[in-house]
C-alpha cells in the first residue's frame, strides 16, 4: 500500500464461474481466488490478456455480476450485498468508464446527456448550483465546458467523450473509479491525455481500478501492478518492482513481446503457446521481496 | 521499384460533398521493403491502402496513377483490377478476424478464392499446408470452422491464405490492432518473415502503433488528415523525426519505463480537421505550435536528404 493511503476496496479469494456449453452444464472458471486491494489516491493496474479475467473482475467490482467465491468488500460494504444495502449509495462511491466512449452515448441525445442523468443523486439542487458542479467537473477533466455541452456525440472527438465520461463520476465525488480499457479507443495523440488526467485525480486521494492489456500505458500510470493469466494472479506488487525486476516467466514473456521505440524485439521471440492453467486450487503467492507477491508455480525460480 | 504512386487523390462522395480522405499522396516503394503507413485514425490511411486494391462504392478516384512492377494499375476500373488482386496485389484486411466467413470451413474459403481465380486447388494445396506449418498451424485447421480459431491462429490464417500466389504488393490493415501483445509480435515478426522468405515482394503495414512499425517496418510514411506528412526510414522517424506532428507524436508515447510520478508526458491538443472542408494550408496549422504565416500557403512534400521526406514549410527551411 502506499504510505498514507487507506485501503477502501478489498477482493479476498475472488473466483468467478460461467455456465458454458449447451444446456449449461459444463463451466469455465473465468477468475481463480484472487485476492488484492486499492487504496485511496493509488492507481492499481490489472494487466492480462483477453480471457485473463480482467475485465470480469472490473464487473464483478462494479456489481454488474457476482462472484461464485469469495468477498469483495468496499469500506467493510459487502459488494454482494448491494441489493439489501441499497445500489444507490455504493454507486455514489464507486463508478465505471468502459472501452467505448461512442457506444456509452446515445447518438440521439447531446452529449452533456450523461451528466444531467446523474442528477437524481442531488435531490433538490438548485439550477445554478448545479451548473456550477457541472462546470467545475468539466474542469476537472480539462474539458471546455463552452466546448462540450450542447453538442451531440458525433460533434465530439472520442477523447472528449471519454473525459466527459469521467467527469460524470467526478460529479459524483465518487472514491473508486473502474477504468476498464478506457485508452485502447483512443489515439495516440489523445490517450495520454486521459491517462495524465488519472494521475491528477488521484492526487485528489481517487482510487482507481485500471484494467488494462497495455503494459507501458499500466507502467506509466499505476502504483501497483496485478498480471493475470487465466483468471489467476501470476505477480502483483509496486510497479517499479514488477516491471524492474519480472520474476514469472509469464510477466517476463509479456514484456519481452511489448513493441518498444527505440529497442527492438530481441531474436528468436516467443511463439505464444499458453496453455490453460488445470485445476480449481488458487495458486499460492510468495512474497519474494517486500510488496512483490510472485506465483508459486513449478517454472517459478 | 516496386510500387510507384503518383498524386494519388480520392475522395469519398457523402451527401454532404466529397470527403479528401487521400490528397494528392506521392510514394514509392521499393522490392522487398516494408513501408509502415501510420496516422490516426481519420487521417486517411486505410482509404490508401484501399484505393491500392477495390475502391469500394463511396470511393471516387479523382486524380493520381499506381504503378506495379513497371505496369500501370488500373485502380479506378473495378472490373480490370481483378486480374491482379490476390495474384499481384494482395490484402490482409482490417478485422481479418471476421474476414473468414463464418458458415464455411477454412480449406473451403481458401478453395473457392483459388478457382475464382482458375487456379486449381489440389496443386496448392501442398504448399498451403506447407506454410501454414511455418506459421504454427496445422493442417488439421483447413477441416475447422473460423469460429474454432483462436483471434491470433486467424489472423495467421487470413496472412497464409492472402499471400498464397506470391503478391508483389501485400497491404496488411491493422492485422496487429486486435491482438494480445504476445500474438502481436509473433504476428509482426511473421510479417518478415514472409518477405525475407519472398512470399510477398513489398508490403504496406497500416497500423497508428508507431511501436510496432518501428519493429517490423524499413521505412515509415506518417500521415495527418490525408495528406502526406513525413516518410524516413524507421529509424529516422523514430530517432530524428522533422515534421511537428511526427515530433509530437513520438513523444506522446509512454514506453515500458517511462512513468507518470517521473515524467509527464504530453498530448498533442485540438483534433484534427473535417476532411469534408479540409483548411487550405498546411492541415495541422491549428494544433502546430510551430505555425507561422508562411503555413496558410500549402507546405510541398520535398525531400530533406536521400530517403527523408517532409511536408512542413519549419523543417525545409
Amino acid at each position: 500500500m502506499l504510505e498514507g493511503g487507506r485501503l477502501m476496496l478489498a477482493l479476498e479469494g475472488v473466483s468467478k464461474d460461467y455456465k458454458v456449453g449447451t444446456f449449461g452444464g459444463k463451466r469455465l472458471r473465468a477468475v481463480n481466488g484472487v485476492s488484492f486491494g486499492v487504496a485511496t489516491g493509488e492507481v492499481v493496474s490489472l494487466i492480462g490478456e483477453s480471457g485473463s479475467g480482467k475485465s470480469t473482475i472490473g464487473r464483478m467490482v462494479l456489481g454488474l455480476s457476482r462472484a461464485t467465491a469469495g468477498t469483495i468488500s468496499f469500506d467493510g460494504r459487502d459488494v454482494a450485498q448491494l441489493a439489501k444495502t441499497g445500489p444507490r449509495t455504493y454507486y455514489a462511491d464507486v463508478q465505471g468508464v468502459f472501452q467505448d466512449p461512442f457506444s456509452s452515448y446515445n447518438p440521439i441525445f447531446k452529449a452533456d446527456r450523461v451528466l444531467t442523468l446523474v442528477k437524481g443523486f442531488f435531490p433538490g439542487i438548485g439550477r445554478s448550483d448545479w451548473d456550477e458542479k457541472v462546470e467545475a467537473a468539466l474542469q476537472a477533466v480539462r474539458l471546455e465546458p463552452g466546448a462540450c455541452l450542447g453538442k451531440y456525440p458525433h460533434q465530439l472527438s472520442g477523447g472528449q467523450l471519454q473525459r466527459m465520461l469521467i467527469a460524470r463520476a467526478l460529479l459524483l465525488d465518487i472514491k473508486l473509479l473502474v477504468a476498464d480499457e478506457i485508452i485502447s479507443m483512443l489515439d495516440a495523440s489523445t490517450r495520454i491525455d486521459v491517462l495524465n488526467l488519472l494521475g491528477d485525480l488521484k492526487g485528489r486521494g481517487l482510487g482507481v481500478l485500471f484494467i488494462t492489456h497495455d503494459l507501458s500505458l499500466g507502467n506509466y500510470i499505476s502504483d501497483r501492478t496485478v498480471i493475470l493469466r487465466h483468471g489467476e494472479i501470476v505477480e502483483a506488487g509496486s510497479t517499479p518492482k514488477v516491471f524492474g525486476n519480472p520474476l514469472h516467466p509469464y510477466t517476463r514473456m509479456l514484456l519481452s513481446s511489448v513493441p518498444q521505440l527505440h529497442t527492438k524485439w530481441a531474436g528468436g521471440g516467443p511463439r505464444p503457446a499458453i496453455e490453460p492453467a488445470g485445476g480449481d486450487a488458487a495458486p499460492r503467492l510468495v512474497e519474494v521481496e517486500p510488496d512483490h507477491l510472485v506465483a508459486a508455480a513449478d517454472e517459478a525460480p | 521499384m516496386s510500387l510507384r504512386v503518383d498524386g494519388l487523390t480520392v475522395y469519398y462522395r457523402t451527401l454532404r460533398g466529397d470527403v479528401k480522405a487521400v490528397d494528392g499522396a506521392s510514394f514509392s516503394i521499393g522490392d522487398g521493403e516494408i513501408m509502415g503507413l501510420a496516422g490516426e485514425s481519420g487521417c486517411g490511411k486505410s482509404s490508401l491502402g484501399k484505393s491500392l486494391i477495390r475502391m469500394d462504392v463511396r470511393m471516387k478516384h479523382v486524380a493520381g496513377r499506381v504503378e506495379l512492377d513497371g505496369r500501370e494499375l488500373p485502380i479506378a476500373d473495378d472490373a480490370k483490377m481483378n486480374a491482379f488482386r490476390f495474384r499481384e496485389v494482395s490484402i490482409v484486411p482490417q478485422y481479418s478476424m471476421s474476414a473468414l466467413t463464418p458458415t464455411r470451413k477454412v480449406g473451403t474459403i481458401a478453395q473457392e478464392l483459388l478457382e475464382s481465380r482458375d487456379v486449381a486447388f489440389d496443386t496448392v494445396k501442398p504448399e498451403l499446408v506447407r506454410r501454414l506449418t511455418l506459421v504454427g498451424l496445422s493442417e488439421d485447421v483447413l477441416d475447422r470452422y473460423p469460429i474454432e480459431l483462436s483471434g491470433g491462429m486467424k489472423q495467421r490464417t487470413v496472412m497464409v491464405i492472402s499471400t498464397l500466389l506470391d503478391p508483389s504488393l501485400l497491404i496488411a490493415d491493422e492485422i496487429t490492432s486486435a491482438l494480445d501483445v504476445s500474438s502481436q509480435r509473433a504476428v509482426g515478426e511473421l510479417l518478415v518473415e514472409f518477405r525475407d522468405r519472398e512470399f510477398v515482394k513489398s508490403m504496406i503495414v497500416i497500423t497508428h502503433d508507431l511501436a510496432i512499425l518501428y519493429q517490423v517496418a524499413d521505412t515509415i510514411l506518417v500521415m495527418y488528415a490525408g495528406k502526406l506528412a513525413e516518410k524516413a526510414s524507421a529509424q529516422t522517424i523514430v530517432r530524428a523525426p522533422r515534421h511537428p506532428y511526427t515530433r509530437l507524436l513520438i513523444s506522446s508515447l509512454p514506453e515500458v519505463g517511462v512513468r507518470f510520478a517521473e515524467t509527464r508526458l504530453a498530448g498533442i491538443p485540438g483534433k484534427p480537421p473535417s476532411l469534408l472542408a479540409p483548411p487550405v494550408g498546411c492541415r495541422f496549422r491549428d494544433r502546430c505550435p510551430l505555425a507561422f504565416a508562411k503555413c496558410e500557403e500549402e507546405p510541398p512534400f520535398v525531400e530533406l536528404e536521400p530517403g527523408h521526406e517532409v511536408a512542413c514549410w519549419r523543417a525545409a527551411a
